[in-house]
């Protein structure tokens, strides 16, 4: 009995936060399951890895109505009734990507569709550097790569996008002036969760515990189910992945912090689940650095407080840096991959002359990759050189040979040589089928800082209705 | 080689990336382990576990909330997500392959 008071009190100052995705790609269902077992306050949906913004600046470059995360458009196709039927649920997503404005519009003209044109939607820009590159350089803005300390002429000529990451103030801004939706650009993707708690509870913007405690929380949900049983290393069948619950943050006023997820659905939210996706994918865990805050991973617990629920706690927060994170991608060339499978006695062995004879050939031809790469899959190569799986002897492997060059004709002549194999290569390659694999470009990626006084949120909120008739609008 | 247990049975573990580095939470599974974990799992003993990728730095990390170390790993991607031509070019799969290092059970056990 004294336990579910707790949870109710716990309820009544406290926002639900559920993620629908965690990146380009994940599943479409995902969101709408999610809203209708989740008794969500807010949905996000999380799409831009790294280079993302790199093929969307691309398609921006054909397209200018486009540039933005396309599936976005077809789960909001997907969560309309959600939209109809829970008039408390917001959406914050990043899915604007390298055009929000444009995202607004065709959602817009779907929500319209429906009968919701009445529904408000904010974008967020501003992290859009590409266009002031020049402009920065002369203020003073270097570029340079703080990984390498490379200067930024080496590739100056070739850069396709360079976006900084902002912070949770835009969206806060857009939630304030009233948006139900909120669209944004380039954010670092715990603000996604950071913003509505910030501005459910009107923490001060300095407050940086509670920020901390948020900014975990957006942290710990951000890649979907890698927190309710994906990818966990000590997963085992009872954990039911094929309708694997997404995760939700509940978030009080005072920055408590429970994950948890819907109790319909499959996968599990455990100590363990919880404390794998905590060290997802960081550096020094006493100084995760967003926009927002400084916090300290190092000291968080987490507590089984009942089946599939993990409170928080122990989250520090300092001030953030004065720069921002600017994520850069530039044009690297061109790469391939081709596979074909060997089967038979000496399957490995086997595959392993075929590499050779493809490198071989090519070599005979004049041909020559700036970098090549042999794997045979099912033999231990994912890591190369290391002796993880002994000395069995699978019947069947994958050959796997890869290449990259700056030039796309060297790539060309590259992916006709597996072909050849079928009749003119070792006993037992079967499995291409496929068809000739393609070059594609190299989107490297360039990590910089920017000082925070150049970049600032533009926020912009209307109807559904008024982005519907905007210029990013036309088809 | 006897008397030695894998990792795996007293941890578990995530890997990702950072660009051309890579990151491995290791947890331990029970607190008290904790500590044997540390003692086991230093730098050099990773950068030998992982010599083949000729990382050019490791460091670590702790979380003692979560009784676990966090690896960085430097330069172990073959240039990272958008240019390694390897098939794990976001490290996914190193958590999985160190849980496999043998180590000295904890002095309890």
């Amino acid at each position: 009995m004294q336990h579910e008071l707790a949870t109710i009190t716990l309820a009544m100052e406290s926002i639900r936060v559920g993620n629908g995705a965690g990146f380009w790609g994940d599943n479409l269902d995902a969101p709408r399951r999610l809203c209708e077992a989740g008794r969500l306050d807010y949905l996000t949906l999380e799409y831009l890895a790294e280079l993302t913004m790199s093929i969307l600046a691309h398609q921006k470059s054909r397209d200018p109505s486009a540039g933005w995360v396309s599936d976005f458009g077809d789960v909001v196709d997907d969560l309309i009734h959600s939209l109809q039927t829970q008039p408390g649920l917001k959406l914050v997503t990043n899915a604007g990507g390298m055009n929000p404005h444009g995202c607004a519009a065709a959602i817009a003209r779907r929500l319209g569709q429906k009968g919701l044109a009445g529904i408000t939607i904010g974008t967020v820009t501003g992290d859009d550097l590409f266009p002031r590159l020049d402009e920065l350089s002369r203020a003073g803005e270097p570029f340079a790569n703080f990984e390498t300390g490379q200067s930024v002429d080496a590739i100056r000529d070739r850069i396709v996008s360079a976006n900084a990451y902002l912070g949770a103030a835009g969206i806060v801004e857009a939630l304030a002036r009233g948006a139900r939706i909120v669209v944004t650009g380039r954010v670092a993707d715990a603000s996604l969760t950071l913003g509505p708690a910030i501005h459910e509870f009107g923490w001060d913007w300095r407050d940086w515990d509670r920020l901390a405690a948020a900014t975990v929380a957006g942290h710990l949900i951000e890649c979907g189910a890698q927190c309710t049983g994906g990818m966990f290393s000590a997963w085992r069948p009872e954990i039911a992945l094929g309708d694997v619950g997404y995760p939700i943050a509940e978030i009080a006023d005072d920055g408590r912090v429970a994950i948890t997820k819907p109790a319909t659905n499959g996968g599990s939210v455990t100590v363990g689940t919880v404390a794998e996706q905590l060290v997802y994918e960081i550096g020094d865990p006493a100084h995760y650095l967003t926009p927002d805050v400084d916090t300290d991973f190092s000291h968080v617990r987490l507590l089984q407080t009942e089946t599939d629920r993990v409170e928080v706690s122990h989250a520090r927060g300092a001030a953030p840096p004065e720069t921002l994170k600017v994520s850069i991608a530039y044009q690297d060339g061109f790469m391939a991959s081709a596979t074909v499978v060997l089967c038979g006695p000496n399957a490995t062995q086997n595959a392993r002359a075929a590499g050779t004879i493809i490198l071989n050939r090519l070599a005979h031809a004049g041909v020559k990759p700036a970098r090549t790469h042999v794997e045979i899959l099912g033999a231990g190569d994912t890591l190369p050189g290391m002796p993880i799986t002994g000395d069995s002897r699978p019947w069947d492997v994958v050959l796997r040979v890869s290449a990259a060059d700056p030039s796309r004709s060297v790539l060309d002549r590259f992916v006709r040589e597996f072909a050849p194999l079928v009749t003119a290569g070792p006993p037992g390659v079967t499995g291409y089928t496929g068809g000739r694999a393609k070059p594609r470009p190299v989107l490297a990626y360039w990590p910089t800082t920017v000082s925070r006084t150049h970049v600032q949120p533009e926020v912009d909120v209307k109807t559904a209705e008024e982005w519907a008739h905007t210029a990013g609008a036309s088809e | 080689m006897t008397g030695l247990i894998r990792l795996a049975e007293i941890a578990h573990a995530r890997s990702g990336d950072k660009g051309n580095h890579a990151n491995i939470g290791v947890i331990a599974l029970r607190e008290d382990d904790f500590r044997h974990l540390g003692e086991v799992l230093t730098e050099t003993r990773v950068a030998e576990f992982f010599l083949p990728l000729r990382p050019t730095e490791v460091r670590r990390y702790a979380l003692p909330g979560i009784h676990a170390y966090n690896f960085v790993l430097k330069d172990v991607l073959g240039g990272g997500a958008s240019r390694s031509l390897r098939t794990d070019s976001q490290g996914k799969t190193l958590a999985l392959a160190l849980l496999e290092m043998r180590i000295p059970p904890p002095p309890h056990s």
